[in-house]
Protein backbone atom coordinates (compact mmCIF):
# COMPACT_ATOMS: atom_id res chain seq x y z
CA UNK A 1 0.00 0.00 0.00
CA UNK A 2 3.12 2.40 0.62
CA UNK A 3 3.43 2.45 -2.84
CA UNK A 4 5.24 4.99 -4.98
CA UNK A 5 2.00 6.52 -6.18
CA UNK A 6 1.03 7.10 -2.32
CA UNK A 7 4.72 9.01 -2.00
CA UNK A 8 3.56 10.70 -5.01
CA UNK A 9 0.16 11.93 -3.51
CA UNK A 10 1.47 13.21 -0.14
CA UNK A 11 4.22 14.77 -1.79
CA UNK A 12 1.55 16.47 -4.10
CA UNK A 13 -0.01 17.22 -0.45
CA UNK A 14 2.44 18.86 1.24
CA UNK A 15 3.03 21.06 -2.45
CA UNK A 16 -0.86 21.83 -2.58
CA UNK A 17 -0.56 22.74 1.28
CA UNK A 18 2.12 25.03 1.21
CA UNK A 19 0.85 26.68 -2.03
CA UNK A 20 -2.64 27.11 -0.46
CA UNK A 21 -1.35 28.24 2.90
CA UNK A 22 1.85 31.21 1.91
CA UNK A 23 -0.79 32.17 -1.44
CA UNK A 24 -3.51 32.40 1.20
CA UNK A 25 -1.54 34.20 3.27
CA UNK A 26 -0.15 36.84 1.24
CA UNK A 27 -3.48 37.77 -0.52
CA UNK A 28 -4.92 37.60 3.01
CA UNK A 29 -2.27 40.55 3.69
CA UNK A 30 -3.29 42.37 1.01
CA UNK A 31 -6.73 43.03 2.30
CA UNK A 32 -5.59 42.83 6.10
CA UNK A 33 -2.91 44.82 6.79
CA UNK A 34 -5.19 48.03 5.24
CA UNK A 35 -8.14 46.97 7.23
CA UNK A 36 -6.01 46.61 10.04
CA UNK A 37 -4.22 50.46 9.49
CA UNK A 38 -7.92 51.45 9.38
CA UNK A 39 -9.45 49.63 12.10
CA UNK A 40 -6.28 52.09 14.33
CA UNK A 41 -6.82 55.34 12.64
CA UNK A 42 -10.19 55.43 12.01
CA UNK A 43 -10.54 55.37 16.04
CA UNK A 44 -12.11 58.81 17.62
CA UNK A 45 -8.74 59.80 19.25
CA UNK A 46 -6.12 58.68 16.39
CA UNK A 47 -4.90 60.15 13.30
CA UNK A 48 -8.01 60.05 10.94
CA UNK A 49 -10.80 59.55 13.58
CA UNK A 50 -14.20 58.28 11.69
CA UNK A 51 -16.92 56.77 13.92
CA UNK A 52 -18.86 55.74 11.07
CA UNK A 53 -16.50 53.46 9.02
CA UNK A 54 -14.93 52.16 12.40
CA UNK A 55 -18.40 50.62 13.55
CA UNK A 56 -19.02 49.50 10.16
CA UNK A 57 -15.01 47.78 9.63
CA UNK A 58 -15.95 46.34 13.31
CA UNK A 59 -19.14 44.65 12.59
CA UNK A 60 -17.73 43.53 9.10
CA UNK A 61 -14.75 41.76 10.84
CA UNK A 62 -17.01 40.25 14.15
CA UNK A 63 -19.38 38.96 11.64
CA UNK A 64 -16.90 37.33 9.68
CA UNK A 65 -14.94 35.61 12.40
CA UNK A 66 -17.77 34.59 14.44
CA UNK A 67 -18.76 31.94 11.02
CA UNK A 68 -16.95 29.10 12.00
CA UNK A 69 -14.68 28.47 8.67
CA UNK A 70 -16.06 24.81 7.58
CA UNK A 71 -19.07 26.87 7.54
CA UNK A 72 -18.14 29.09 5.62
CA UNK A 73 -16.47 27.36 3.37
CA UNK A 74 -19.98 25.74 2.53
CA UNK A 75 -21.43 29.20 2.64
CA UNK A 76 -19.51 31.39 -0.01
CA UNK A 77 -19.05 27.93 -2.19
CA UNK A 78 -21.05 30.04 -5.43
CA UNK A 79 -18.86 32.96 -5.25
CA UNK A 80 -15.66 30.68 -5.08
CA UNK A 81 -17.85 28.90 -8.46
CA UNK A 82 -17.85 32.58 -10.34
CA UNK A 83 -14.12 33.41 -9.51
CA UNK A 84 -12.16 30.41 -9.91
CA UNK A 85 -14.93 28.34 -11.84
CA UNK A 86 -14.74 25.17 -9.96
CA UNK A 87 -15.43 24.65 -5.63
CA UNK A 88 -12.73 21.70 -5.54
CA UNK A 89 -8.77 22.07 -5.57
CA UNK A 90 -6.79 23.45 -4.14
CA UNK A 91 -7.21 26.98 -5.91
CA UNK A 92 -10.62 27.15 -5.29
CA UNK A 93 -9.87 26.88 -1.18
CA UNK A 94 -7.65 29.81 -1.59
CA UNK A 95 -10.85 32.08 -2.26
CA UNK A 96 -12.43 31.50 1.21
CA UNK A 97 -9.66 31.20 2.95
CA UNK A 98 -8.39 34.63 1.86
CA UNK A 99 -11.90 36.12 2.72
CA UNK A 100 -11.59 34.16 6.61
CA UNK A 101 -8.01 34.87 7.30
CA UNK A 102 -8.35 38.47 6.12
CA UNK A 103 -10.63 40.05 8.99
CA UNK A 104 -8.50 37.83 11.08
CA UNK A 105 -5.09 39.35 10.05
CA UNK A 106 -6.78 42.97 10.38
CA UNK A 107 -7.59 41.91 14.18
CA UNK A 108 -3.74 40.87 14.17
CA UNK A 109 -2.11 44.00 13.10
CA UNK A 110 -4.74 46.28 14.70
CA UNK A 111 -3.53 44.87 17.93
CA UNK A 112 0.40 45.14 16.85
CA UNK A 113 0.02 49.05 15.66
CA UNK A 114 -1.80 49.50 19.23
CA UNK A 115 1.15 48.31 21.13
CA UNK A 116 2.55 51.29 19.84
CA UNK A 117 3.60 54.07 22.32
CA UNK A 118 1.25 57.20 21.83
CA UNK A 119 4.02 59.20 22.24
CA UNK A 120 5.98 58.24 19.28
CA UNK A 121 3.16 58.85 17.31
CA UNK A 122 2.30 62.51 19.12
CA UNK A 123 6.86 62.91 18.50
CA UNK A 124 6.09 62.53 14.54
CA UNK A 125 3.19 64.24 14.11
CA UNK A 126 4.62 67.33 16.23
CA UNK A 127 7.43 67.10 13.70
CA UNK A 128 4.64 67.68 11.06
CA UNK A 129 4.14 64.27 9.72
CA UNK A 130 0.78 64.00 7.55
CA UNK A 131 -1.56 61.05 8.52
CA UNK A 132 0.33 59.06 5.99
CA UNK A 133 3.85 59.72 6.28
CA UNK A 134 3.01 58.39 10.21
CA UNK A 135 1.40 55.19 8.93
CA UNK A 136 4.25 54.59 6.57
CA UNK A 137 7.16 55.83 8.61
CA UNK A 138 6.15 55.18 12.17
CA UNK A 139 3.35 52.42 12.67
CA UNK A 140 4.56 49.81 10.05
CA UNK A 141 8.67 50.08 10.80
CA UNK A 142 8.40 50.32 14.33
CA UNK A 143 5.74 47.57 14.80
CA UNK A 144 7.56 45.24 12.01
CA UNK A 145 9.05 42.89 14.95
CA UNK A 146 4.85 41.93 16.20
CA UNK A 147 3.88 42.15 12.65
CA UNK A 148 6.21 39.71 11.74
CA UNK A 149 4.93 37.58 14.65
CA UNK A 150 0.80 38.15 13.66
CA UNK A 151 2.15 36.85 10.54
CA UNK A 152 3.64 33.59 11.75
CA UNK A 153 0.30 32.81 13.79
CA UNK A 154 -1.76 34.12 11.11
CA UNK A 155 -0.10 31.39 8.58
CA UNK A 156 -0.65 28.51 10.26
CA UNK A 157 -4.01 29.23 11.37
CA UNK A 158 -4.62 29.43 7.85
CA UNK A 159 -2.68 26.20 7.40
CA UNK A 160 -4.87 24.85 10.05
CA UNK A 161 -7.92 26.31 7.65
CA UNK A 162 -6.98 24.91 5.13
CA UNK A 163 -6.71 21.25 5.99
CA UNK A 164 -10.01 21.47 6.82
CA UNK A 165 -11.06 22.16 3.47
CA UNK A 166 -10.28 18.61 2.94
CA UNK A 167 -14.14 18.03 3.51
CA UNK A 168 -14.91 19.80 0.34
CA UNK A 169 -12.35 18.06 -1.50
CA UNK A 170 -9.98 20.96 -1.22
CA UNK A 171 -6.69 19.47 -1.58
CA UNK A 172 -3.33 19.30 0.21
CA UNK A 173 -2.97 17.20 3.27
CA UNK A 174 -5.90 17.74 5.16
CA UNK A 175 -7.78 16.50 1.49
CA UNK A 176 -5.29 13.25 2.28
CA UNK A 177 -6.64 12.81 5.60
CA UNK A 178 -9.91 13.23 5.34
CA UNK A 179 -10.27 10.60 2.12
CA UNK A 180 -7.81 7.82 3.33
CA UNK A 181 -7.84 8.60 7.59
CA UNK A 182 -11.41 9.36 7.80
CA UNK A 183 -13.56 7.44 4.71
CA UNK A 184 -11.04 4.23 4.70
CA UNK A 185 -10.09 4.01 7.89
CA UNK A 186 -6.21 3.96 7.38
CA UNK A 187 -4.47 5.60 10.18
CA UNK A 188 -1.48 5.01 9.05
CA UNK A 189 -1.96 7.73 6.85
CA UNK A 190 -3.91 9.83 8.59
CA UNK A 191 -0.93 9.68 11.37
CA UNK A 192 1.80 10.36 8.52
CA UNK A 193 -0.20 13.81 7.15
CA UNK A 194 -0.75 14.43 10.96
CA UNK A 195 2.93 14.79 11.45
CA UNK A 196 3.79 16.24 8.24
CA UNK A 197 1.18 19.11 9.38
CA UNK A 198 2.77 19.60 12.47
CA UNK A 199 6.38 19.75 10.77
CA UNK A 200 4.82 22.20 8.79
CA UNK A 201 3.68 24.56 11.42
CA UNK A 202 6.77 24.38 13.39
CA UNK A 203 8.80 25.20 10.07
CA UNK A 204 6.16 28.57 9.51
CA UNK A 205 6.40 29.36 13.13
CA UNK A 206 10.01 29.16 13.38
CA UNK A 207 10.91 31.27 10.29
CA UNK A 208 8.10 33.82 11.53
CA UNK A 209 9.62 34.55 15.01
CA UNK A 210 13.31 34.02 13.68
CA UNK A 211 13.00 36.79 11.32
CA UNK A 212 10.86 39.25 13.81
CA UNK A 213 13.47 38.36 16.23
CA UNK A 214 16.41 39.88 13.67
CA UNK A 215 14.52 43.13 12.71
CA UNK A 216 14.40 43.91 16.33
CA UNK A 217 15.95 46.40 17.53
CA UNK A 218 14.65 47.15 21.19
CA UNK A 219 17.21 44.77 22.41
CA UNK B 1 10.62 89.90 11.96
CA UNK B 2 9.58 92.78 14.37
CA UNK B 3 11.54 92.24 18.00
CA UNK B 4 8.67 93.91 19.38
CA UNK B 5 6.34 91.14 18.30
CA UNK B 6 6.31 87.89 20.52
CA UNK B 7 7.32 84.57 18.40
CA UNK B 8 4.12 82.90 20.28
CA UNK B 9 1.38 84.56 21.89
CA UNK B 10 -1.10 82.53 23.21
CA UNK B 11 -4.47 84.75 23.58
CA UNK B 12 -7.18 83.64 26.19
CA UNK B 13 -6.36 79.92 25.68
CA UNK B 14 -9.42 77.68 26.50
CA UNK B 15 -9.43 73.78 26.54
CA UNK B 16 -12.20 71.73 27.70
CA UNK B 17 -11.95 68.20 27.43
CA UNK B 18 -15.40 66.34 27.18
CA UNK B 19 -15.76 63.18 28.26
CA UNK B 20 -18.52 60.90 29.37
CA UNK B 21 -17.96 61.60 32.93
CA UNK B 22 -18.46 65.30 31.84
CA UNK B 23 -16.28 68.24 31.28
CA UNK B 24 -13.11 68.95 31.91
CA UNK B 25 -11.60 72.59 32.07
CA UNK B 26 -7.65 72.03 31.00
CA UNK B 27 -6.71 75.23 30.16
CA UNK B 28 -9.05 78.36 31.21
CA UNK B 29 -8.19 81.71 29.29
CA UNK B 30 -4.32 81.54 29.18
CA UNK B 31 -2.65 84.51 28.08
CA UNK B 32 1.17 84.04 27.38
CA UNK B 33 3.49 86.17 25.63
CA UNK B 34 7.46 84.24 24.71
CA UNK B 35 9.60 86.77 22.64
CA UNK B 36 12.63 85.60 20.33
CA UNK B 37 15.57 84.19 22.16
CA UNK B 38 13.87 83.63 25.24
CA UNK B 39 14.22 80.45 27.51
CA UNK B 40 10.79 80.81 28.71
CA UNK B 41 9.65 78.52 32.07
CA UNK B 42 6.17 77.31 32.29
CA UNK B 43 6.06 75.91 35.86
CA UNK B 44 3.31 73.77 37.85
CA UNK B 45 2.43 71.22 39.81
CA UNK B 46 1.16 68.00 37.95
CA UNK B 47 -2.46 68.20 36.99
CA UNK B 48 -2.22 71.92 36.37
CA UNK B 49 -2.54 71.83 32.99
CA UNK B 50 1.02 72.72 32.15
CA UNK B 51 1.32 69.68 29.28
CA UNK B 52 -1.93 70.62 27.20
CA UNK B 53 -0.67 74.26 27.44
CA UNK B 54 2.74 73.23 24.84
CA UNK B 55 0.30 71.15 22.70
CA UNK B 56 -2.03 73.97 22.13
CA UNK B 57 1.09 75.92 21.38
CA UNK B 58 1.96 73.41 18.50
CA UNK B 59 -1.83 72.45 17.90
CA UNK B 60 -1.16 69.07 19.04
CA UNK B 61 -4.20 70.09 21.19
CA UNK B 62 -6.47 72.13 19.52
CA UNK B 63 -7.65 75.04 21.98
CA UNK B 64 -11.43 75.24 22.88
CA UNK B 65 -11.28 78.79 22.61
CA UNK B 66 -9.10 81.42 21.91
CA UNK B 67 -5.98 82.23 19.43
CA UNK B 68 -2.16 80.69 19.15
CA UNK B 69 -0.25 83.08 17.14
CA UNK B 70 3.22 81.66 16.22
CA UNK B 71 5.62 84.09 14.30
CA UNK B 72 2.18 86.49 13.96
CA UNK B 73 0.09 84.13 12.14
CA UNK B 74 -3.01 82.65 13.78
CA UNK B 75 -2.86 78.85 13.47
CA UNK B 76 -6.32 78.50 13.45
CA UNK B 77 -6.47 79.81 10.25
CA UNK B 78 -3.86 77.27 8.97
CA UNK B 79 -4.94 74.46 6.48
CA UNK B 80 -3.40 71.14 7.16
CA UNK B 81 -0.51 71.07 5.45
CA UNK B 82 0.55 74.70 6.69
CA UNK B 83 -0.02 73.71 10.28
CA UNK B 84 2.31 71.23 9.33
CA UNK B 85 4.77 73.17 7.70
CA UNK B 86 4.59 75.26 11.01
CA UNK B 87 5.25 72.79 13.10
CA UNK B 88 8.49 71.95 11.60
CA UNK B 89 9.33 75.53 12.47
CA UNK B 90 8.28 74.19 15.82
CA UNK B 91 10.35 71.36 17.15
CA UNK B 92 9.33 69.21 20.87
CA UNK B 93 11.22 67.23 22.77
CA UNK B 94 9.96 64.72 25.55
CA UNK B 95 9.88 63.66 28.67
CA UNK B 96 9.89 59.86 27.50
CA UNK B 97 11.95 61.11 24.41
CA UNK B 98 9.39 59.32 21.78
CA UNK B 99 12.51 58.22 19.60
CA UNK B 100 12.09 55.21 16.91
CA UNK B 101 12.86 52.55 18.46
CA UNK B 102 13.73 50.53 15.27
CA UNK B 103 15.95 53.42 13.84
CA UNK B 104 19.60 54.45 14.58
CA UNK B 105 20.38 57.35 16.35
CA UNK B 106 21.64 58.33 12.72
CA UNK B 107 17.74 57.30 11.40
CA UNK B 108 16.24 58.73 13.90
CA UNK B 109 17.76 62.63 13.61
CA UNK B 110 16.94 62.21 9.50
CA UNK B 111 13.36 61.59 10.43
CA UNK B 112 11.92 64.85 10.58
CA UNK B 113 14.00 65.46 6.91
CA UNK B 114 12.40 63.00 5.86
CA UNK B 115 9.27 63.89 6.82
CA UNK B 116 10.35 68.05 5.35
CA UNK B 117 11.18 66.44 1.78
CA UNK B 118 14.90 66.93 2.56
CA UNK B 119 17.51 65.13 -0.32
CA UNK B 120 19.14 62.02 2.15
CA UNK B 121 22.47 62.69 1.00
CA UNK B 122 21.63 66.07 3.08
CA UNK B 123 19.67 64.84 5.77
CA UNK B 124 22.43 62.52 6.48
CA UNK B 125 25.15 65.12 6.64
CA UNK B 126 23.52 67.55 9.00
CA UNK B 127 22.36 64.94 11.30
CA UNK B 128 26.30 63.77 11.57
CA UNK B 129 26.67 67.53 12.34
CA UNK B 130 24.01 67.76 14.88
CA UNK B 131 25.11 64.36 16.71
CA UNK B 132 28.37 65.79 16.63
CA UNK B 133 27.16 69.28 18.25
CA UNK B 134 24.65 67.39 20.67
CA UNK B 135 28.60 65.17 21.86
CA UNK B 136 27.32 61.61 20.29
CA UNK B 137 29.45 61.64 16.87
CA UNK B 138 30.49 58.29 18.28
CA UNK B 139 27.52 57.05 18.13
CA UNK B 140 25.65 57.25 15.03
CA UNK B 141 24.86 53.38 14.08
CA UNK B 142 23.59 52.44 17.78
CA UNK B 143 19.97 51.76 18.51
CA UNK B 144 18.54 53.45 21.28
CA UNK B 145 18.10 51.06 23.34
CA UNK B 146 21.72 50.43 23.52
CA UNK B 147 21.80 54.28 24.91
CA UNK B 148 21.46 55.74 28.55
CA UNK B 149 18.74 58.01 29.27
CA UNK B 150 20.62 61.26 29.37
CA UNK B 151 21.86 60.03 25.47
CA UNK B 152 18.42 59.30 24.12
CA UNK B 153 17.59 63.14 25.31
CA UNK B 154 20.59 64.61 23.22
CA UNK B 155 19.45 62.17 20.10
CA UNK B 156 15.98 63.24 20.38
CA UNK B 157 17.61 66.79 21.07
CA UNK B 158 19.59 66.82 17.63
CA UNK B 159 16.28 65.24 15.93
CA UNK B 160 14.55 68.57 17.15
CA UNK B 161 17.23 71.05 15.30
CA UNK B 162 17.32 69.05 12.73
CA UNK B 163 14.86 71.01 10.48
CA UNK B 164 16.09 74.31 12.00
CA UNK B 165 13.90 75.65 14.10
CA UNK B 166 12.36 78.76 15.88
CA UNK B 167 11.05 77.74 18.76
CA UNK B 168 11.97 74.28 20.74
CA UNK B 169 9.06 73.12 23.30
CA UNK B 170 10.40 71.09 25.97
CA UNK B 171 7.87 68.78 27.84
CA UNK B 172 9.52 67.77 31.08
CA UNK B 173 12.79 67.26 28.97
CA UNK B 174 14.80 66.42 31.87
CA UNK B 175 12.08 64.62 34.34
CA UNK B 176 13.25 61.35 33.49
CA UNK B 177 16.69 61.67 34.22
CA UNK B 178 19.18 62.28 36.99
CA UNK B 179 20.20 65.03 39.00
CA UNK B 180 23.74 65.10 37.03
CA UNK B 181 22.68 64.04 33.79
CA UNK B 182 19.88 66.88 33.92
CA UNK B 183 22.53 69.33 34.30
CA UNK B 184 24.04 68.19 31.06
CA UNK B 185 20.94 68.59 29.23
CA UNK B 186 20.28 71.53 30.36
CA UNK B 187 23.61 73.14 29.45
CA UNK B 188 23.06 71.87 26.16
CA UNK B 189 19.76 73.77 25.84
CA UNK B 190 21.52 76.73 26.92
CA UNK B 191 24.39 76.63 24.48
CA UNK B 192 22.03 75.77 21.51
CA UNK B 193 19.67 78.95 23.11
CA UNK B 194 23.09 81.14 22.90
CA UNK B 195 24.41 79.51 19.74
CA UNK B 196 21.57 79.06 17.94
CA UNK B 197 19.48 81.66 18.84
CA UNK B 198 16.02 79.37 19.14
CA UNK B 199 13.77 80.37 21.62
CA UNK B 200 13.41 77.48 24.36
CA UNK B 201 10.24 76.83 25.66
CA UNK B 202 10.11 74.51 28.89
CA UNK B 203 7.17 72.87 30.93
CA UNK B 204 8.49 71.69 34.12
CA UNK B 205 7.10 70.89 37.98
CA UNK B 206 10.83 71.11 38.89
CA UNK B 207 11.56 74.89 40.34
CA UNK B 208 15.40 74.11 39.54
CA UNK B 209 15.40 73.46 36.26
CA UNK B 210 13.89 76.93 35.95
CA UNK B 211 16.10 78.68 38.12
CA UNK B 212 19.69 77.43 35.96
CA UNK B 213 18.46 78.19 32.53
CA UNK B 214 15.12 79.88 31.74
CA UNK B 215 14.98 84.17 31.45
CA UNK B 216 11.35 84.10 32.21
CA UNK B 217 8.32 82.11 33.91
CA UNK B 218 5.21 81.84 33.98
CA UNK B 219 3.18 79.60 37.16
CA UNK B 220 0.45 78.03 36.20
CA UNK B 221 -2.00 76.25 38.72
CA UNK B 222 -5.53 75.22 38.40
CA UNK B 223 -5.57 75.72 34.64
CA UNK B 224 -4.82 79.60 35.13
CA UNK B 225 -1.30 81.59 34.92
CA UNK B 226 -0.57 82.47 38.72
CA UNK B 227 2.21 85.15 38.11
CA UNK B 228 4.57 85.66 34.87
CA UNK B 229 7.55 87.48 35.00
CA UNK B 230 11.32 87.43 34.66
CA UNK B 231 13.06 84.79 36.82
CA UNK B 232 14.32 87.70 38.82
CA UNK B 233 11.04 89.53 39.46
CA UNK B 234 8.91 85.69 40.46
CA UNK B 235 12.18 84.48 42.74
CA UNK B 236 12.42 87.65 44.66
CA UNK B 237 8.92 88.42 45.19
CA UNK B 238 6.77 85.99 44.42
CA UNK B 239 3.26 87.36 44.35
CA UNK B 240 1.02 84.45 43.87
CA UNK B 241 0.48 81.56 46.52
CA UNK B 242 1.69 79.24 44.28
CA UNK B 243 4.65 81.38 43.71
CA UNK B 244 5.68 81.31 47.47
CA UNK B 245 4.97 77.88 47.61
CA UNK B 246 7.51 77.11 44.56
CA UNK B 247 9.66 79.59 46.24
CA UNK B 248 10.00 78.73 49.02
CA UNK B 249 9.07 74.55 49.37
CA UNK B 250 9.35 74.22 52.70
CA UNK B 251 7.31 77.38 53.83
CA UNK B 252 8.30 80.83 54.69
CA UNK B 253 10.70 81.18 57.88
CA UNK B 254 9.02 80.78 60.84
CA UNK B 255 7.12 84.57 61.89
CA UNK B 256 7.74 83.42 65.97
CA UNK B 257 11.11 83.37 65.58
CA UNK B 258 11.72 86.92 64.54
CA UNK B 259 10.18 88.55 67.47
CA UNK B 260 11.86 92.51 67.23
CA UNK B 261 12.56 95.06 64.43
CA UNK B 262 13.98 93.10 61.72
CA UNK B 263 14.64 93.51 57.95
CA UNK B 264 14.59 91.93 54.57
CA UNK B 265 17.56 92.09 52.05
CA UNK B 266 17.17 91.00 48.44
CA UNK B 267 19.66 90.35 46.46
CA UNK B 268 18.90 90.66 43.11
CA UNK B 269 22.39 89.72 41.38
CA UNK B 270 23.59 92.48 41.29
CA UNK B 271 26.43 91.80 44.30
CA UNK B 272 26.40 88.54 44.85
CA UNK B 273 30.45 88.17 44.39
CA UNK B 274 30.15 91.44 47.07
CA UNK B 275 30.73 89.90 50.91
CA UNK B 276 27.73 92.71 51.74
CA UNK B 277 26.70 91.76 55.16
CA UNK B 278 30.36 90.91 56.42
CA UNK B 279 31.50 94.58 55.20
CA UNK B 280 28.07 96.36 56.62
CA UNK B 281 28.86 94.45 60.24
CA UNK B 282 32.99 95.35 60.18
CA UNK B 283 31.61 99.07 59.10
CA UNK B 284 28.88 99.68 61.97
CA UNK B 285 30.73 97.76 64.55
CA UNK B 286 27.73 95.94 65.39
CA UNK B 287 26.30 92.28 65.39
CA UNK B 288 23.13 91.35 63.44
CA UNK B 289 21.24 88.21 64.18
CA UNK B 290 20.80 86.52 60.84
CA UNK B 291 17.04 85.15 61.32
CA UNK B 292 16.45 83.28 57.65
CA UNK B 293 18.85 83.17 54.71
CA UNK B 294 17.85 81.55 51.03
CA UNK B 295 19.99 81.50 48.63
CA UNK B 296 20.37 80.11 45.39
CA UNK B 297 21.96 80.30 42.24
CA UNK B 298 19.98 81.49 39.20
CA UNK B 299 22.47 81.23 36.11
CA UNK B 300 25.68 82.98 36.40
CA UNK B 301 24.27 85.27 39.35
CA UNK B 302 23.44 84.66 43.07
CA UNK B 303 19.62 85.41 44.07
CA UNK B 304 17.77 85.17 47.46
CA UNK B 305 16.78 86.93 50.50
CA UNK B 306 17.39 87.13 54.22
CA UNK B 307 16.12 88.11 57.32
CA UNK B 308 17.91 89.58 59.81
CA UNK B 309 17.61 91.16 63.29
CA UNK B 310 18.25 94.86 63.64
CA UNK B 311 20.01 96.01 66.98
CA UNK B 312 18.01 97.47 69.81
CA UNK B 313 19.27 100.75 69.43
CA UNK B 314 17.30 102.83 66.87
CA UNK B 315 20.21 105.02 65.67
CA UNK B 316 22.02 101.52 65.23
CA UNK B 317 19.62 99.95 63.50
CA UNK B 318 18.79 103.21 60.66
CA UNK B 319 22.77 103.34 60.43
CA UNK B 320 22.74 99.53 59.43
CA UNK B 321 19.78 99.86 57.21
CA UNK B 322 21.44 102.84 55.26
CA UNK B 323 24.28 100.74 55.09
CA UNK B 324 22.93 98.04 53.16
CA UNK B 325 21.07 100.73 51.30
CA UNK B 326 24.55 102.51 49.73
CA UNK B 327 25.14 98.54 48.88
CA UNK B 328 22.58 98.86 46.57
CA UNK B 329 20.78 96.27 48.01
CA UNK B 330 16.90 95.87 48.29
CA UNK B 331 15.71 96.72 52.16
CA UNK B 332 12.58 96.76 53.32
CA UNK B 333 11.87 96.47 57.40
CA UNK B 334 9.30 94.29 57.73
CA UNK B 335 6.80 95.52 60.60
CA UNK B 336 4.25 92.72 60.47
CA UNK B 337 7.04 90.68 62.47
CA UNK B 338 7.52 92.96 65.40
CA UNK B 339 5.66 91.43 68.19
Amino acid sequence: MWDNDMFVMILQGILETFYMTLFSTFLAYVIGLPLGIALVVTEDTSLMPCKVVNKILNLIVNIIRSIPFLIFLIFIQPLTKKIVGTTIGSTATVVPLVLAAAPFIGRMVESSIKELDKGIIEAALSMGASPMQVIWKVMLPETKPSLWIGAAISATTILGYSAMAGFTSGGGLGDIAIRYGFYRYQTDVMFVTVILLILIVQCIQEVGMKIANKQDKRK
Amino acid sequence: MNISEPIIALKNITKIYESDQGKFTALSGVNLEIYKGEIYGIIGMSGAGKSTLVRCINYLERPTEGQVLFDGKSLATLSDGQLRLARQSMSMIFQQFNLLMQRTALQNVCFPMEIAGIKKREAKKRAKELLELVGLGDKLDAYPSQLSGGQKQRIAIARALATNPKVLLCDEATSALDPSTTQAILALLKEINEKLGITIVIITHEMKVVEQICTHVAIIAESKIAEVGTVKEVFTHPKSKVGEKLVYPNGIPDEKLIGKRCCRIVFDGTSAYDPAIASMILECQVPVNIMYADMKRVGDKALGQMVIQLPENEQLANKVIQNLKDRQLVVEEVYDYVG
